[in-house]
């Protein structure tokens, strides 16, 4: 079944944006199957439409015919094509359940990593859990509109929001998920490229909405522990190590 | 056949039947003639046309050319950019879309095309376009109010709609709702007479079935509309509380659910689709089985496929939220539902190619823009499979992806749709003729930079290109030259598109001066409207020649006729 599923795994807009998480291109395949499925339909129907066109224009001493759809013998050239098209959608209704099952249903236990993203009018404030691992511990690292994430690593995400709706998007990462004041949402990401990204707020939020933009930095795992010592808050540095039962 | 003298011997004999109201110009403020009420539906419609077209020209431009200022408005501000934004998606969808399709050839063809003299409520009818009318003065009062207009996104996702510390608007938001709420009563009002009338007015021998198509689809839209715009209204009144008195119905900090009215708005907005969909079906219909001459193919599949359609289009809304936070589980449910009712709309296409095989086709300009609906639509319709994929969604919402899917349907609805319908019935409405010459370089003159407008926003949506930003010079990833040069492209087809129609305009001003007067039934088709003068008088036909009615409206080539149509009027 799953070599079934990896059959709809596969990239093909890298030209347009890139590759950047582990589920990245399962929704590029899912994409692509939907596109493969519904062009070809359309490609057919366009052109099944335009040659009855041509076909049929009206021409002297030649009178058009006569037939209303009712017999069995014509109604077929509806119920079958339309039967087809239940089937196609059945198709990807299978393909898709499985994507979104894994992306936003199926936490992966045991993250290697959590981050939170709390959204504002017009800016996002990552919360970053420093050295101990631990969000709310005093080494957490605070910053505005800069993620940073290290390579291949499972991250969980906890979105909230302060004032009124924003949507936490990555396109790199084909991530997207509404920020709702009130609430924590959570979900997971895998960084697969290291580089700099767009991170887009995707829900209208106002006045700023079209320059509340961040970037996610994804570093390889020295330079990222070198940015997490850099700027591990010197308080949480220095104070004394039993401050922070959690993290031991 | 002779014509009888219009004015004289008709005009008298209806005095005694009919409410001629008062004369003058009043006669248009209170007149209660469906026929003059469907017109200024028409012309309040197109006029707001105008300012939803300005509107997408200043941001257009805006993002072709971020910071420069925009000829005719000056430079724009973010603030102003999203005003723009929310407002042209209102203006469009409640303000042209619903009363040109729904109201104004709702109430145009229903009383003809069934052979009844008027609504069977002709005050409630009045009223309905003065509450419209009331409703569009708030709207575009709203957009110069101290604030400036709402900025929310059409969709007004509280907390941001709900609160002015949030959206800066104070005024501009609550006028944009009472305006949008007033609306939703004047086609309530409206409703209520179209689905009456068909049932109550129908002509002598017309049976369900013998209806023409398009006014099944007036019908049922109208039910759709009343079913699902009571959640709304009540959503949007606790809307007005928020924002006015300090309630908390979508506060969470109060124990409210921003949530709630996402689903009360789609529960309606979904529908809403649904509800401008299809009287643009329906016109389509008209014109394909004129212009080919041709029987509907099965017209009874055509009936229970958009009542199907119509019931599934209230279990479809949520997949306007997949990532909004709801249950995940859910999502499944409504891609289901979502994707299965591509198979009636699906079905519909189907019943369009079916009705062109065999047919002897004209292609006049009604019947090009009738074409281009079914051939444009179809990439709407396509587009939309990947949106209601839960999983191809994640990536795709909010983009321009989407913003060029709906735009593939509305555009062909609310534009091609209109444009089908005003050139097919403009003898009817006018009594002249269009220009076929001009009316054809307008169609081309707007479909192709339709396209060309469109498409490179579906590539660009691809691209991750979010909506509803002024400026995209902020993002890195999305201010790379081929992507500018997209939006350079997509701002230049709409100008020409928007050019074009002067076109339009010049043609119906040149036709409505021509003094050569359009048939009864210049197209030779079969439904009732045909049979009487062009434009028909107060009552549509003389009180003792009402029509009655003896066989479907689609009775095009019957086989041992010698004319190739047969009006529904005709006993033989």
């Amino acid at each position: 079944m799953n070599r079934f599923f990896d059959f709809f795994e596969f990239s093909w807009f890298e030209p347009l944006i890139e590759v950047g998480s582990s589920y990245a291109e399962q929704i590029d395949g899912l994409i692509l199957t939907v596109l493969i499925i519904v062009g070809t339909w359309f490609l057919a129907a366009e052109y099944v439409f335009l040659h009855f066109i041509l076909k049929f224009r009206a021409k002297p001493g030649r009178r058009g015919e006569y037939i209303d759809g009712k017999n069995k013998r014509h109604k077929r050239w509806i119920t079958i094509p339309h039967l087809c098209v239940l089937v196609f959608d059945i198709l990807i209704i299978i393909v898709s359940f499985r994507v979104w099952y894994n992306i936003k249903m199926d936490l992966p236990e045991d993250p290697d990593g959590v981050v939170r993203v709390i959204g504002q009018q017009w800016a996002w404030t990552f919360q970053h859990p420093g050295a101990d691992g631990e969000l709310d511990s005093p080494d957490d690292i605070f910053t505005v509109d800069e993620l940073h994430v290290e390579n291949n690593k499972t991250y969980h995400f906890e979105l909230q929001a302060t004032d009124v709706l924003h949507s936490f998007s990555v396109p790199v990462w084909r991530i997207k998920q509404d920020a709702i004041p009130g609430r924590t949402i959570t979900g997971w990401f895998e960084p697969t490229r290291t580089g700099e990204f767009d991170v887009q707020c995707a829900e209208i939020c106002g006045f700023g909405h079209g320059v509340m933009a961040a970037r996610v930095m994804v570093e390889d795992a020295e330079t990222h522990a070198a940015w997490v010592a850099a700027n591990t808050p010197v308080a949480a540095a220095s104070a004394p190590a039993g401050s922070t039962p959690a993290s031991q | 056949m002779v014509e009888p003298a219009v004015d004289l011997t008709h005009g008298h004999a209806h005095d005694d039947h009919a409410d001629h109201g008062p004369q003058g110009w009043l006669k248009y403020l209170w007149s209660t003639d469906h026929k003059v009420i469907a017109m200024q539906y028409m012309f309040t419609g197109m006029f707001m046309a105008l300012i939803g077209g300005f509107m997408a020209y200043v941001f257009r431009m805006q993002l072709a050319f971020p910071g420069m200022p925009v000829p005719g408005f000056g430079m724009v501000s973010p603030g102003e950019y999203n005003a723009l934004v929310t407002n042209h998606g209102t203006i469009m969808i409640f303000w042209v879309a619903m009363p040109v399709l729904l109201a104004a050839f709702g109430n145009f063809l229903i009383p003809l095309m069934i052979g009844a003299d008027d609504m069977v409520f002709p005050k409630i009818n009045r009223l309905s376009f003065q509450v419209f009318f009331v409703s569009t003065i708030v709207i575009l009062a709203s957009l110069v109010v101290e604030g400036g207009g709402f900025a929310g996104a059409w969709t007004a996702y509280p907390p941001l709609s709900a609160d002015s510390t949030y959206n800066l608007t104070p005024l501009g938001s609550t006028l944009w709702v009472i305006g949008v709420g007033l609306e939703f009563v004047a086609f309530l009002l409206g409703g209520i007479n179209f689905i009456t009338t068909l049932m109550n007015s129908r002509a002598p021998g017309m049976r369900a079935f013998d209806v023409p198509i398009v006014v099944w689809m007036i019908v049922v839209a109208s039910i759709l509309f009343m079913l699902s715009v009571g959640p709304l209204l009540a959503g949007a009144i606790m809307l007005i509380f928020d924002q006015t008195i300090g309630t908390g119905f979508y506060n969470p900090a109060t124990g409210g659910d921003p949530i709630l009215w996402q689903h009360l708005f789609w529960f309606f907005g979904h529908p809403e689709v649904y509800v401008v969909l299809l009287p643009a079906m329906g016109v389509v219909i008209e014109i394909i089985t004129t212009f080919a001459r041709k029987k509907l193919f099965a017209y009874r599949t055509v009936i229970f496929t958009i009542v199907a359609t119509g019931v599934l289009s209230f279990f479809v809304w949520a997949h306007h939220q997949f990532i909004a936070g709801i249950d995940p589980r859910m999502a499944n449910i409504f891609t289901i539902t979502t994707l299965l009712i591509s198979v009636p709309i699906a079905e519909l296409c189907f019943i369009y190619i079916a009705t062109l095989y065999g047919g002897s086709i004209t292609l006049s300009t009604p019947m090009l823009w009738g074409l281009a609906f079914v051939a444009e639509f179809l990439i709407g319709g396509v587009t939309g499979i990947f949106l209601g994929a839960a999983g191809a969604d994640i990536y795709f919402h909010d983009t321009y992806f989407v913003l060029a899917h709906f735009h593939y349907t509305f555009f062909p609805i609310a534009i091609i749709g209109t444009f089908a319908a005003f050139t097919y019935w403009f003898p009817k409405m006018f009594g002249k003729m269009m220009d076929e010459r001009l009316g054809k370089w307008h169609f081309w003159l707007t479909i192709i930079p339709f396209n060309m407008i469109f498409i490179p926003l579906f590539v660009l949506g691809m691209g991750g290109q979010h909506r509803r930003i002024y400026n995209y010079t902020h993002f890195p990833e999305l201010a790379i030259d081929i992507f500018q040069d997209m939006r350079i492209v997509a701002t230049f087809a709409l100008l020409i598109m928007l050019g074009a129609q002067f076109i339009f305009f010049y043609n119906c001003w040149k036709s409505w001066r021509s003094k050569e007067r359009a048939p009864r039934n210049p197209w030779k088709a079969n439904s009732l409207e045909w049979t009487t003068e062009s434009p028909p008088p107060h009552g549509n036909w003389h009180p003792d020649r009402m029509p009655v009615v003896y066989r479907g409206p689609y009775e095009y080539n019957v086989p041992g006729r010698e004319d190739d149509y047969w009006p529904q009027n005709e006993p033989k």
